[in-house]
């Protein structure tokens, strides 16, 4: 597999880069005046906190009662280990109903567990109705953000995608753009046999699941065709409806600086007798792919994420290589802690060192999780198993030893003063070995006579 | 007559010495005594955000043990230093009660320099004197986990015949990051090159920042570029009269 750097060094500067960081900057800034008109947010994030963490802490207790509740309204509901699990439920489930058609809104979950493929190869038609999504699937891409799929992409890019895939005729107007794909998917939701969609926050005491969308494909998806399908992470419980507000307080204003998403439906169990819509039949599953090997490790904190992309939007790394170098479903800050913790720490052990800690993601964290800090802990748990950047242990072996010896540090620092004077401009254009990367964009101040010799040229002794 | 002990920091102490002596300057003029405990070293920090918390922790009970046998406040003029020695080493050392108690005394004592001089002298004008422009650029460290903003701010405003202009996304990361520039170059150097376009674009003849590991960073990159911006130390600023 590539690396981060890899990846990353393919994007930089280019236009959808360009495109993203210009999207990402508008998020964080209509996320900082909702913030501003919202007093109460800096104790509203402390109850939110407080919430996820006492959930976290009680985790299997409350997904009993979840699924208690959801049975009792008529639910059923599958709790799957992994990926496989999880597929294999819905690919099975849409097979004994004769499903052909399936609509879905917006998943990252369901991204994870690359649903759509395990579908489409069972010969089902998986459409996408969030209108990201969408031109996710027409393009044959990947997302690039938590909440706007298609930060990345110009309204150009997509005239020229909706043209070629849907056959109508090139326009860039958002507006119309909007319309062909609403007019493009009203059929296909009348005809889907399946809705499959995310769930934003489940409630234990009601079995209620709540999907926010700023669309409403999310809600037609749910309640049009006669199945839905909800996939939940094991992890996105609160106890009741009262903390589901909360979360929803500082989710929409952490994600796009509005109060509350245009749309925020929750729905408790199948159509009933005599309401007029809604699935006649609910299915929740429940997946843990990895989840509960998270709460137990070090990194626990992370699944507090409410996923509202707020540290994406301000992080200065995500926002020069965008989405894709993360080379997972979730990327920016978020990414960088949950994607190794979640899968593999050998196979991702760059994504903790894809930042450089400067903790912006932390001052806007709705929940205030502690990535910097929890990135430390990786990148130590990377050096212990040995998958991290080695090459530094002897450089830092050497420098520690000098830096707890006194003397040999005061000799190390003439030397470096030394090696200095070679260089009459004051200035290092090239370093060798490691230190090239350093000098491929920047030159080094040469190191001078250290401040102790200045210190005890001052006669001030030592 | 208060005395302060003086932590340069390894990059002062090898890349920016007259960082070093400009705050003994500034603080001797404020009627300090201050002392430098020759011992000091490196405070860890660089291999502790790297993932090598051994390393980093044979470095952080040295500066505990230097640091310990000292009286008086404890100053560096760096952000991150401050933030290592006053959040993380006690984090390393928490598994030992003798060196975690050392850990709490010395974090205790601990200021990064611009805040020493605007929370605990209550000083906002040391009456310096300086010409021409300059922007701010707000280390990461710093800003966000020791809350340093509006320290140096009020600092720089104070200098006689220098004008402060505005430094567009001042808080925004410069991209140095310790090891992430040398593992993440690509990315390192695109993030540097936003800043210093922000710098260039903000027609100051001098940056100015309180972080010597970003401003060798950013002075890389001007030098790079061939821009005649000067990068200063605010400590430097301050000491001029
Ligand atoms: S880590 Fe925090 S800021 Fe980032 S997506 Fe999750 S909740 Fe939002």
């Amino acid at each position: 597999m590539t690396s981060f750097l890899e990846r990353a060094r393919s994007d930089i500067g280019t236009p959808p880069i360009a495109a993203l960081q210009i999207g990402a900057r508008r998020f964080s800034d209509h996320r900082a005046h909702a913030v501003e008109a919202f007093p109460p947010m800096d104790d509203m994030r402390d109850r939110a906190r407080a919430i996820r963490l006492h959930t976290l802490a009680n985790l299997d207790r409350y997904l009993a009662q979840f699924a208690d509740a959801l049975e009792g309204v008529g639910g059923h509901v599958f709790f799957a280990a992994d990926a496989h699990e999880a597929n294999e439920y819905v690919v099975q489930l849409a097979h004994a109903r004769n499903v052909e058609r399936i609509v879905k809104s917006k998943s990252m979950l369901t991204e994870e567990l690359h649903l759509n493929d395990a579908l489409e190869a069972e010969g089902m038609e998986v459409v996408e109705t969030d209108l990201g999504e969408l031109i996710v699937q027409l393009a044959n891409d990947r997302p690039s953000h938590i909440i706007a799929p298609v930060l990345h992409k110009t309204r150009f890019e997509i005239g020229t995608l909706f043209e070629e895939k849907l056959g109508v005729p090139y326009t860039d107007d958002p507006i119309q753009l909007n319309t062909i794909a609403r007019r493009h998917l009203r059929p296909l939701f009348l005809t889907a046999d399946m809705g499959i969609s995310g769930v934003n926050i489940a409630v234990a005491q009601t079995g209620s699941i709540c999907i926010v969308t700023n669309e409403g494909n999310g809600r037609l998806t749910t309640t049009a065709p006669r199945i839905h399908v909800a996939m939940l992470g094991a992890e996105r419980l609160v106890p009741s409806i009262g903390d589901m507000s909360v979360i929803l307080e500082v989710l929409a204003r952490s994600a796009t600086g509005q109060k509350l998403s245009v749309y925020t439906n929750v729905l408790t169990g199948p159509r009933r007798p005599g309401e007029p819509d809604g699935p006649d039949e609910l299915h929740v599953v429940i997946v843990d792919n990895g989840r509960s090997k998270v709460l137990a490790g070090p990194s626990s904190e992370i699944l507090a994420c409410i996923r509202c992309g707020a540290c994406l939007n301000v992080c200065p790394v995500y926002r020069t290589v965008g989405g894709h170098a993360y080379g997972s479903t979730y990327p920016g800050p978020v990414g960088s802690v949950l994607t190794p913790a979640l899968f593999d720490l050998d196979e991702w052990s760059d994504l903790p060192y894809a930042s450089t800690l400067c903790g912006a993601c932390l001052e806007v964290c709705p929940v205030r999780i502690d990535i910097p800090r929890l990135l430390l802990d990786q990148r130590n748990l990377s050096v212990q198993t040995r998958t991290g950047p080695m090459w530094m242990r002897r450089p830092l072996r050497a420098y520690a030893g000098a830096a707890t010896h006194p003397g040999r540090f005061r000799a190390l620092l003439r030397a470096g003063a030394v090696i200095g004077r070679l260089f009459r401009t004051g200035w290092i254009r090239r370093l060798p070995w490691r230190g090239a990367a350093w000098t491929r964009g920047r030159d080094l101040q040469a190191p001078v006579k250290s401040f102790h010799r200045r210190w005890k040229e001052r006669n001030r002794g030592s | 007559m208060a005395t302060v002990q003086l932590f340069v920091t390894c990059l002062v102490d090898a890349f920016a010495p007259q960082v070093g002596e400009a705050v003994v300057d500034l603080l001797e003029r404020l009627g300090l005594t201050v002392e430098f405990p020759f011992g000091q070293t490196c405070c860890g920090q660089p291999a502790f955000n790297a993932g090598f918390r051994d390393e980093a922790r044979r470095m952080a009970v040295h500066t505990l043990e230097v640091l310990d046998a000292t009286e008086g406040m404890i100053v560096l003029p760096s952000g991150s230093c401050a933030d290592m020695v006053i959040r993380h080493i006690p984090d390393l050392v928490a598994d030992d009660p003798d060196l975690s108690e050392a850990a709490q005394r010395v974090a205790a004592r601990t200021r990064e320099f611009t805040s020493f001089l605007v929370d605990d002298l209550d000083v906002t004008d040391v009456e310096a004197t300086g010409a021409g422009s300059c922007t701010l650029h707000h280390s990461c460290h710093g800003l966000r986990n020791l809350g340093v903003k509006s320290q140096p701010e009020r600092l720089l405003d104070n200098v006689q015949g220098m004008d402060r202009v505005e430094l567009a996304d001042a808080t925004e990361c410069c991209g140095f990051g310790g090891l992430f520039a040398l593992e993440m170059p690509d990315v390192s150097i695109a993030m540097l090159d936003r800043k210093l376009d922000n710098i260039e674009a903000s027609g100051a003849d001098t940056i100015v920042g309180g972080d010597i590991s970003c401003l060798l960073h950013i002075a890389g990159g001007l030098h790079r570029r061939g821009s005649s911006i000067e990068v200063r130390h605010i400590a430097e600023i301050l000491a001029k009269r």
